[in-house]
């Protein structure tokens, strides 16, 4: 319930940041909380200083970039639902931030929170994946994009380097995309998250809790490229999964979820 | 014109909308220390050593272990019959029996280096084999107290069945029920607080349901006087029948005691999730034996319950489960056995229902049983086999006699409000359309008890010199609303306004004695004590205003409509109470204004009928209640809307058993579900409003007819939520699905039907 | 130590404050506001939502330093006088509230649903309420009370 003691420091820029990254090995960056307080007050995580770019608002904004949409890396969940230019150009990423969490987490968390927090179960990183999204993260050594495809390397574990801060999103623009979520109760995780997307006349599927990340469901964009309809290439939404077993779900359970969600995604889209 | 009957809002509302409630979280208590509680991972082991040096290395920091405690150990009262050499030492010594037991207690300046402290205890664990369910345990192989040389902790019923219990039914459906272990989950963690004062009396916060027995299981376990004990319990976030007396209180007194200094405790969630007992835990084998055309004439009940680790109230509550068996209905024989186990799991108390929804949900699975293999419809079975309106009172062959009842008024005032026919016919019309989303259909008829052990509670009025009135209960409230149901029950009797009665409980100090709020037992005991008290205070009253108004006291009456004494027909002169008081107060006969009384009743037996509607996604198998109907006849309403809120929350309680909850162990002994992310109950996202519709009928086992509600809702949603889903999967050959019907149970019911 | 400055309840208050300390202990501990309760430890229950800068937020999961400079309204900040704010009333008179424990952050929680969509339906008002948790009332009788205060135009 009370984290144990670390020490503080708000950055006042990004670079600020970064500096503040490398004095300390166990540092941690801090966002809008909402993944990392709840560990520390487990106690799952015990960085020794936590490095607050919450105030750097610079970093909260959604921008129409020509053919992709720059999102901020602060960009709160709630204001992403509500942003006129997602809205209208990449809705998926709004309908799918009101699905995060519940009102009072998304008045807090931020995208770049979500997606370097890196849960395979959460759903904005899901999304991002099936959107192709590029991640871009500032460096001692500067600025670079790091394409969804290769962020994500393990549970928890992002392609980030140590001193390195996301951000921003970059998404295409996308008139086609469904994000599908069953949970036991509206505030919990995601069982099993199906995001589907058209982007550039493909058909992207990504699967949350699925796998110790969240994952492409390349066997099912194969059939589809290959002609299958709905039903017959979500029956290949098991592969290459390697879906956990725990009380919201066993593995099997989880399988079966992510062929029906599939298909209903690839349905609606 | 009476007030009882009326919507009345609550009196206690304000200062819990403001923010001001006086949870013991919040009491201001200079100077007083942080105790932490160094809790056991492991389900079973042997403890071989507690280092406290790395802990206490940090500033003011001290650790007791169990050698430290000189304490008695937490057994239960003799009533319960749970076998002996099974107490619960406060503080385990050699061995731990749950993940969750306590081991060292950590005292620090604050709760932040408490839980740093805590962490750096050392201790040396040889872990033990654990038996974690049931089924292991009845085993005898894994025992928890070697001594004892079993795992059983109470039995009754019948040593051997009878093989002719079925003689002469066409029909017998059989079946197993897993009702499965729950957590109370009130709001409010515990806490405790404990002082001594320079009387050397000890004085204890607990956010108890029950303090006046917590205070003489602190004096006790602590070797004190009860008379140099204060326990006080103000307001409590939610009980459930979980909140009783536990070890951390005591320890907390016994801290306090020890170390001259005043000393606190608040649990975390995930401390609360392990160490407020658990409930349910009950695996029922049914059978269910009747003619073809629908008469029952049999009903057989095995339960094997789950005690925990140290037996308590949850080892002997397969008692009331038996008890209440044959439910609603005329079953000429019925046969229960019933046998609890220890665990190496999170003891098992009272949680709401506390046996009797354990009971009605095999009862009423067995009747939708016997009614999908008479082919009739489960609406007809019941009412055909309802104990009828002129056989109360009604003794049970299992020993329990119903008071009043009318369960085929609530059958047809459900069926009716619900619009049944229309339902079904719904269902018949979506079943021919294929769709994948089924619609089902639920209903449970149910009976409870309500003030199962026929207790007495103690109520107290007393005028004040502004004529006003304080009653003090032995009841405790914590959100049933006492405040104002009581203050109407003794304002009706007293003549003023419910304001003008405040009611006082909770501090054994200001209360004579009490034995707190559970088993629904509280405004039929407790508010009608009140009632009893205000009716002598006016008698009493009426004396001595005769004697202010020169009459005779048998001339003298109170006007209930003003609140004033006169001779009857001689509407002036007249006394208000408050010039009585006044009065009387002058004179020192202020003092004869206090009446004090314990009533004592009969158990009383709550009836109702719910019907579930919900819709399955046979896909995912992810189920929604769309609509709950219920009707709860818990006899006269005092307050009609506190009583509808205790439904609600009945029912929520109930739904979250039947769709969302359930205590998952690892084979390691520690939860999997213990924190509210892990042990997911509902929030308002997840259920629909309710229609509850009234029923009254007294009983006369008190003079203001009124039996206990607040459990009820709950023992009559799990079964009809329950039978719907499994209505729902009917056309998919689907028979049973274990509670909770989660999507993966009703998927994996729909699997094995599939074959 | 570091010192936060911070508005509550209209109040310009000064604290210094462990780096580690949640907003929800200052608020309690420090500055006395006890209404604002913890019921769980993993961000589930909401009895602890306050509004920070109008919006609720789950104050167990804000460092008191993340506060920091922000306009913080709790349960104590809502009724002016002696009377009660709005939302307040509605519980009262819609009997939304049992043992009290859930209901500042329920309270709290609807003054920021009916900042943001003045006249939800109920389906609207259930979603909104997700993230708090009762375990006394079953919900209805709160899901009525946000519907009369969305009525008389809280």
């Amino acid at each position: 319930m009370i984290p144990a003691a670390f020490t503080y420091h708000r950055a006042a820029s990004v670079d600020d940041a970064i500096e503040a990254l490398g004095q300390d090995e166990d540092a941690k960056v801090l966002a809008g909380g909402h993944s990392l307080i709840p560990a520390l007050k487990l106690r799952f995580a015990r960085p020794s200083v936590l490095v607050d770019v919450g105030r750097l608002d610079d970093l909260r904004y959604v921008r129409d970039d020509g053919d992709r949409i720059a999102i901020g890396a602060l960009s709160r969940h709630a204001g992403l639902v509500a942003d006129a230019v997602l809205r209208r150009d990449c809705s998926v990423v709004a309908r799918t931030a009101a699905l995060v969490g519940d009102p009072q987490v998304r008045h807090r968390g931020t995208i770049g929170g979500s997606v370097a927090h890196a849960d395979p179960a959460s759903d904005l990183p899901t999304v991002l994946l099936a959107l192709d999204a590029d991640l871009v993260a500032r460096g001692p050594d500067g600025e670079r994009t790091i394409a969804a495809a290769s962020f994500f390397t393990g549970p928890f574990e992002t392609a980030l380097a140590p001193r390195e801060v996301l951000v921003e999103i970059r998404v295409p623009k996308v008139e086609r995309g469904v994000y599908l979520k069953h949970a036991r109760r509206a505030q919990d995780w995601a069982t099993v998250g199906v995001a589907a997307a058209v982007v550039d006349g493909a058909t992207h599927v990504s699967l949350a809790s699925m796998a110790p990340t969240p994952i492409r469901a390349r066997a099912v964009e194969e059939a589809l490229a290959n002609g299958a309809g709905a039903a017959e290439a979500a029956g290949h939404a098991g592969e290459g999964t390697d879906p956990p077993s725990d009380v919201t779900g066993s593995a099997q359970y989880r399988a079966h979820l992510a062929h029906v969600y599939v298909r209903r995604a690839l349905e609606q889209l | 014109m009476s007030i009882l009957g009326n919507r009345v809002v609550r009196v206690e509302d304000p200062r819990f909308l403001r923010g001001e409630g006086r949870y013991v979280e919040n009491l201001d208590l200079e100077g007083a220390l942080s105790v932490t509680f160094v809790r056991s991972p492991l389900a079973h082991a042997r403890v071989n050593a507690v280092d406290p040096s790395a802990a206490e290395a940090l500033p003011n920091v001290r650790v007791f272990t169990g050698a430290d405690v000189d304490a008695h150990p937490f057994g239960p009262p003799p009533h319960w019959h749970i076998a002996a050499g099974m107490e619960r030492p406060l503080v385990a010594r050699d061995v731990v029996r749950f993940a969750g037991d306590i081991v060292a207690l950590v005292v620090s300046g604050d709760r932040a280096s408490g839980l740093d402290a805590a962490e750096l205890v050392w201790v040396d664990y040889d872990p033990l084999p654990a038996a974690l369910s049931i089924e292991e345990a009845v085993k005898d192989e894994v025992l928890l107290f070697p001594e004892v040389g079993s795992n059983v902790a109470n039995r009754s019923g019948v040593e051997d069945f009878d093989d002719g219990l079925f003689d002469g039914c066409d029909v017998v459906v059989s079946g197993v029920l897993v009702s499965q272990r729950l957590v109370a989950a009130p709001l409010e963690p515990r806490s405790a607080a404990a002082v001594v004062g320079d009387d050397g009396r000890l004085t204890v916060w607990a956010t108890s349901q029950t303090p006046h027995t917590g205070k003489m299981v602190v004096a006790g376990l602590l070797g004190l006087d009860p008379g140099d004990v204060r326990v006080v319990s103000p307001d409590v976030g939610g009980g459930f029948g979980a909140k009783m007396v536990e070890p951390e209180a005591v320890l907390v007194a016994w801290l306090a005691r020890t170390l001259g200094r005043p000393v606190r405790w608040t649990e975390t969630r995930s401390e609360n999730m392990l160490g407020l007992p658990h409930g349910r835990g009950q695996r029922l084998s049914f059978a269910l034996g009747g003619t073809r055309d629908g008469k029952l004439l049999a009903y057989r009940l095995e339960v094997l319950g789950d005690g925990g680790a140290y037996p308590a109230l949850g080892a002997y509550l397969p008692n009331l489960t038996a008890l209440m068996a044959n439910g609603v209905y005329a079953i000429p024989k019925v046969e229960t056995r019933t046998v609890s186990v220890v665990t190496n799991t999170t003891p098992t108390t009272s949680i709401r229902g506390a046996g009797r929804p354990e009971a009605t949900q095999a009862l009423e699975r067995a009747i939708d049983l016997f009614a999908a293999e008479t082919g009739l419809d489960p609406a007809d079975v019941r009412r055909a086999n309802f104990i009828s309106t002129d056989a109360f009172p009604y003794l049970t062959p299992t020993g329990a006699t119903y008071d009043s009842g009318d369960y085929e008024a609530a059958l047809d005032l459900l069926l009716r409000s619900a619009g049944y026919d229309a339902l079904r016919e719904e269902q018949r019309r979506r079943r021919a359309e294929g769709s994948v989303v089924e619609l089902g259909i639920g209903l449970a008829a149910y009976v409870e008890i309500s003030n199962p052990v026929g207790e007495a509670e103690f109520g107290e009025v007393e005028i004040t010199e502004d004529g006003g009135a304080i009653l003090r209960t032995g009841s405790h409230s914590h959100g049933q609303g006492h405040e104002t149901t009581f203050a109407m029950i003794a304002a009706e009797r007293l003549g003023l306004p419910v304001e003008r009665v405040v009611v006082q409980r909770g501090d054994t100090d200001d209360v004579a004695k009490g034995t707190g709020t559970f088993g629904s037992k509280s405004t039929q005991i407790g508010g009608v004590a009140g009632r009893v008290a205000a009716d002598a205070v006016v008698e009493r009253a009426s004396s001595l205003a005769a004697d202010y108004l020169e009459a005779s006291a048998t001339d003298v009456v109170l006007d209930v409509e003003t609140g004033r004494f006169h001779v009857a027909d001689v509407p002036t002169p007249a006394l208000s109470w408050a010039e009585l008081a006044s009065k009387a107060s002058a004179d020192g006969r202020l003092g004869e204004l206090r009446v004090a009384h314990e009533f004592q009743a009969a158990p009383t037996f709550p009836f109702g009928c719910h019907l579930a509607v919900v819709e399955v996604d046979t896909d995912t198998g992810k189920v929604e209640l769309v609509r709950h109907v219920a009707v709860d006849d818990a006899g006269t309403l005092v307050n009609p809307l506190v009583a509808e809120g205790q439904v609600h929350g009945g029912i929520a309680f109930g739904v979250g058993q039947a769709l969302f909850e359930e205590v998952v162990y690892a084979e390691d002994g520690y939860p999997l579900t213990g924190t509210f992310v892990g042990y997911g109950f509902p929030s308002a996202a997840e259920l629909p409003s309710y229609e509850r519709i009234e029923m009254v009928t007294p009983t006369p086992n008190n003079p203001i007819g009124v039996k206990g509600i607040g459990e009820s809702g709950t023992v009559g949603s799990t079964p009809a939520v329950h039978n719907a889903v499994i209505d729902a999967l009917a056309p998919h050959g689907v028979r049973d699905v274990d509670l909770p019907c989660n999507g993966e149970n009703v998927w994996k019911a729909l699997r094995e039907a599939k074959g | 130590m570091t010192n936060v400055v911070l508005t509550v309840n209209g109040e310009r208050r000064e604290v210094d404050v462990e780096p580690r300390q949640l907003l929800v202990y200052l608020l309690r501990d420090q500055l006395g506001l006890k209404g604002t309760n913890v019921g769980c430890d993993t961000s589930s229950c909401g009895a602890c939502t306050v509004l920070l800068d109008g919006e609720s937020v789950k104050s167990c999961t804000v460092l008191a330093l993340q506060a920091d400079g922000t306009d913080v309204t709790t349960i104590e900040g809502l009724a002016t006088g002696d009377g009660l704010h709005p939302v307040q009333q509605a519980f009262h008179e819609q009997h939304a509230l049992q043992c009290g424990f859930c209901t500042p952050g329920f309270v709290l929680a609807t003054v920021s649903l009916l900042r943001e969509s003045p006249r939800p339906s109920e389906e609207e008002i259930r979603h909104a309420l997700e993230g708090n948790l009762c375990r006394c009332t079953g919900y209805h009788n709160i899901v009525r009370a946000v519907e009369a205060a969305a009525e008389a135009g809280a």
